[in-house]
């Protein structure tokens, strides 16, 4: 027995972005058309076709970016509603599934009540969840084989919309019937394209025709994948519902009644909570690498963050990343909670196996110890306070160095580093300030320098002063530079309005010896660097 | 107190010193030798049973007193971000762990070029009110821990930080003055070379880095390094006088040394 949920993926990301999916839809991934809706493609909008043409040929189209983890999550629940009612499910793919027709067409007292069953299920869990829209047309098909029932299930002649009768939406192929049931089916149902193609120019345009062949002379010209191929176009699939089984939940999660509003209180009513859940897996000989917190406000709203960990969490790591999520989210600025907390949950996301990190007889490394003490010191600073750095690309030197919090995986830099044609020339400063500060350059009488739109420099960089500018300051103050090389200009991303960075750059060694990283914009100074 | 033994000891010594003393000229051999007795008594009466070093940086040798950092001892480092990558550079490149507690602008390329490895090197750019905490917790897990200490930091705290270190073992560097240390450093002229009036840039530099101390018994070390050479390398300027000797390098053949560098440079 196969269920399949048409257009299955435009609908989890149509509700995941709150749109609805009765309008014109295309899920895309990597430029092309993974799914698409009804009604996108009433207006000509095929699987497999680059945005562009699918825009062109429905202007209205809406292209939404195809995240697996999110069709699989919203998947979820129909296979945990249909493994309660019958055993064995195997998942196919977001939107379809199989399960073993026999046990439950003997318990329901027919393969077509069994079929009735399904569907009543699901009509119910959407239903009960009212996520609005029409409900998903599912369709059942029970054959002999997987591969008969998926045909079954993809043949036309399905009822547009679940609104008329019930009966045509459950087909079936009687016992022994899958070989006559799929010889009129075309040649490409068979899942390979290239084969499919050859099997047409070779003149067998149905599954029909290609069954009709001997399977030693299939094996001789076409090897294993036609045998395969072969013995699924005539009817005998052996391919067997392989059941999942059944993941054990492991989340853990609380309401707080009434609305918690500070950190102190939620960490400590979660305490207990999160020594469950790593109890929890310890017991099961896991241990968690990277969970998700969820944040569900009183408002409605959801904040979810991953959090990843360099060795496993414990319940006190748990706990922590709780409440540095809370303060990362109450403080000013953007996705601040709006109102106190009524509920948060923890998903672990990775597992592994408690033997891979278990601590030594003699104790452990001391690169576990350097971890202990700099999780002390991120409890006491928050999540970003403790960083590693990493080299990164660009030509900016902040930009370079990419740092990382604690316990955050870090990006392992390319063994050849890409050429940064424009990079400012090694060696290296060694200190960049965070932010630029601003310093005074003034030509050899005191006037101020600029360049020109031709980038030809007004004057001779000659007195400088490490702070900024004041009007009607002596020109006593400045001190003479040794040495100065520029303008270097940068214009980066120009095609972008917000990021967009056009200045210029010198070195200048001051008359201590101190070499500078200057950047003139707008007849402004800045340091950028010190080689100090 | 350390210098009346010294005095009996240097007399008591046969040969050369007695020797040097004598001869009419030699009083500043004499010094010298005295100076070298001190260190040895110094060395001998040691507060701590025995101190082990950490892998440093060749050219930074003549700087430290016995050769090297030591574990449990506490350095500074005065407005200079290269000497601390360099000071850094060698126990890092030995499988310790850095941190950098503090210093926000701290150049994470340059010290990766300089030797520091970054996989082992932790930062923490504003501990806030809490340096003190964070600089304890650091200092129990990380061997070498460089930090810029808040602008009042009262005796008590710094001599608890100065125990915490010496029972850790670890080797704190400081970024600004610092009573407790053994030496402090400072680059007191600096020569960048490859940069001209308006062409050329940065290549080269060399510095004139002094050290004293309570390691040097007050005294005070000159060393003329490249920091860096055209080659991002720190090593010794004509390493065969500056080893060693207080106040010992030349300025004989700098400008070979710039030619045979770069060459081109010198042009501006």
């Amino acid at each position: 027995m196969v269920v399949w949920v048409p257009d299955w993926p435009v609908r989890a990301h149509a509700l995941a972005a709150e749109i609805s999916p009765d309008s014109p839809l295309a899920v895309v991934d990597r430029g092309l058309v993974f799914a698409c809706s009804a009604a996108a493609r009433a207006e000509g909008v095929r699987r497999g076709q680059r945005i562009r043409e699918a825009q062109a040929k429905c202007p209205g189209l809406l292209a939404l970016d195809y995240d697996d983890a999110l069709d699989h999550r919203s998947f979820e629940p129909i296979v945990s509603a249909l493994e309660a009612l019958m055993p064995g499910v195997q998942v196919l793919r977001p939107g379809m599934c199989a399960l073993r027709a026999r046990g439950p067409s003997r318990y329901y007292g027919g393969e077509r009540q069994a079929a009735q069953m399904v569907l009543n299920t699901l009509a119910s869990l959407y239903a009960l969840t009212a996520e609005g829209g029409s409900t998903p047309a599912a369709r059942i098909a029970i054959a002999d084989g997987r591969f008969a029932a998926e045909q079954a299930t993809r043949m036309p002649g399905w009822p547009a919309t679940p609104a008329q009768t019930h009966a045509p939406i459950i087909r079936i192929v009687p016992p022994g019937g899958s070989p006559a049931f799929l010889a009129p089916q075309p040649i490409e149902a068979i899942g390979d394209p290239a084969l499919a193609t050859l099997l047409r120019r070779l003149g067998l345009p149905t599954l029909g025709d290609f069954a009709a062949l001997d399977f030693r002379d299939v094996r001789a010209r076409f090897a294993e994948a036609g045998v395969h191929a072969h013995t699924l176009s005539s009817g005998s699939d052996v391919r067997r519902v392989v059941p999942r089984l059944p993941p054990q939940l492991r989340d853990v999660e609380m309401s707080f009644e009434p609305p918690l509003e500070l950190v102190d209180q939620i960490t400590f009513a979660f305490r207990t909570a999160s020594e469950r859940f790593v109890a929890e897996l310890t017991h099961a000989l896991l241990v968690c690498t990277s969970i998700l917190v969820e944040l569900h406000t009183e408002n409605g709203a959801i904040h979810e963050r991953s959090w990843g960990h360099p060795r496993w969490f414990s319940a006190a790591d748990v706990v922590d990343r709780i409440r540095w999520q809370v303060q990362g989210r109450t403080g000013a600025g953007n996705g601040a909670l709006g109102s106190a907390i009524t509920k948060v949950r923890v998903v672990p996301q990775e597992f592994d196996s408690i033997g891979n990190y278990e601590a030594g007889l003699w104790g452990s490394t001391p690169d576990d110890r350097v971890h202990h003490g700099l999780s002390r010191v991120q409890s006491l600073l928050g999540h970003e306070g403790v960083m590693t750095a990493s080299i990164g690309g660009g030509r900016g030197l902040a930009e370079r160095q990419v740092l990382v919090a604690w316990g955050d995986p870090v990006e392992p830099a390319p063994k050849v580093p890409p050429p940064w044609p424009g990079a400012v020339p090694l060696p290296a400063p060694s200190t960049v300030f965070e932010r630029p500060q601003a310093v005074t350059v003034r030509g050899a009488k005191g006037e101020p320098l600029e360049v020109s739109q031709r980038g030809v420099l007004s004057g001779i960089p000659s007195l400088f002063l490490p702070v900024a500018d004041e009007p009607g300051a002596p020109v006593e103050r400045l001190r003479p530079l040794q040495g100065w090389a520029g303008p270097w200009p940068v214009q980066e991303r120009w095609w972008d309005a917000e990021k967009a960075r056009a200045f210029h750059r010198f070195q200048v060694v001051d008359a201590s010896g101190t070499a500078w990283l200057l950047a003139l914009h707008d007849r402004r100074w800045w340091a950028e660097a010190r080689y100090d | 107190m350390v210098s009346e033994p010294a005095v009996l000891l240097a007399e008591a010594t046969p040969g050369p010193a007695r020797v040097a003393a004598s001869a009419a000229t030699g009083t500043a051999a004499a010094s010298g030798t005295v100076r070298e007795l001190q260190e040895r008594i110094k060395q001998m009466q040691s507060t701590r049973l025995s101190t082990r070093s950490l892998q440093t940086v060749p050219a930074l040798a003549p700087l430290l007193p016995g050769g090297a950092l030591q574990a449990g001892a506490s350095y500074s480092v005065e407005g200079s971000h290269a000497l601390l990558m360099a000071l850094m550079a060698g126990p890092s490149a030995a499988g310790a762990w850095c941190a950098v507690v503090g210093i926000p602008d701290f150049g994470a390329e340059a010290a990766a070029r300089a030797g520091v490895e970054l996989d082992r090197l932790v930062l923490v750019p504003h501990p806030g009110d809490q340096w003190l905490a964070v600089a304890s917790a650091v200092i129990d897990v990380v061997t070498v821990v460089v930090t810029a200490t808040p602008p009042r930091l009262s005796g008590a705290v710094a001599a608890r930080l100065a125990a915490r270190i010496r029972q850790r073992e670890a080797t704190l560097i400081v970024l600004g003055s610092w009573a407790a240390s053994e030496a402090t450093l400072r680059i007191t002229e600096s020569t960048w070379g490859g940069i001209g009036q308006g062409h050329g840039h940065l290549a080269s530099r060399q510095v004139l880095v002094s050290s004293a101390g309570k390691g040097f018994s007050g005294q005070k070390r000159q060393t003329r390094l490249w920091l860096p050479d055209a080659r991002e390398q720190v090593r010794l300027v004509n390493p065969g006088f500056g080893a060693g000797a207080e106040g010992g390098w030349a300025q004989t053949d700098l400008a070979d040394e710039w030619a045979a560098f770069a060459p081109e440079k010198l042009a501006g």
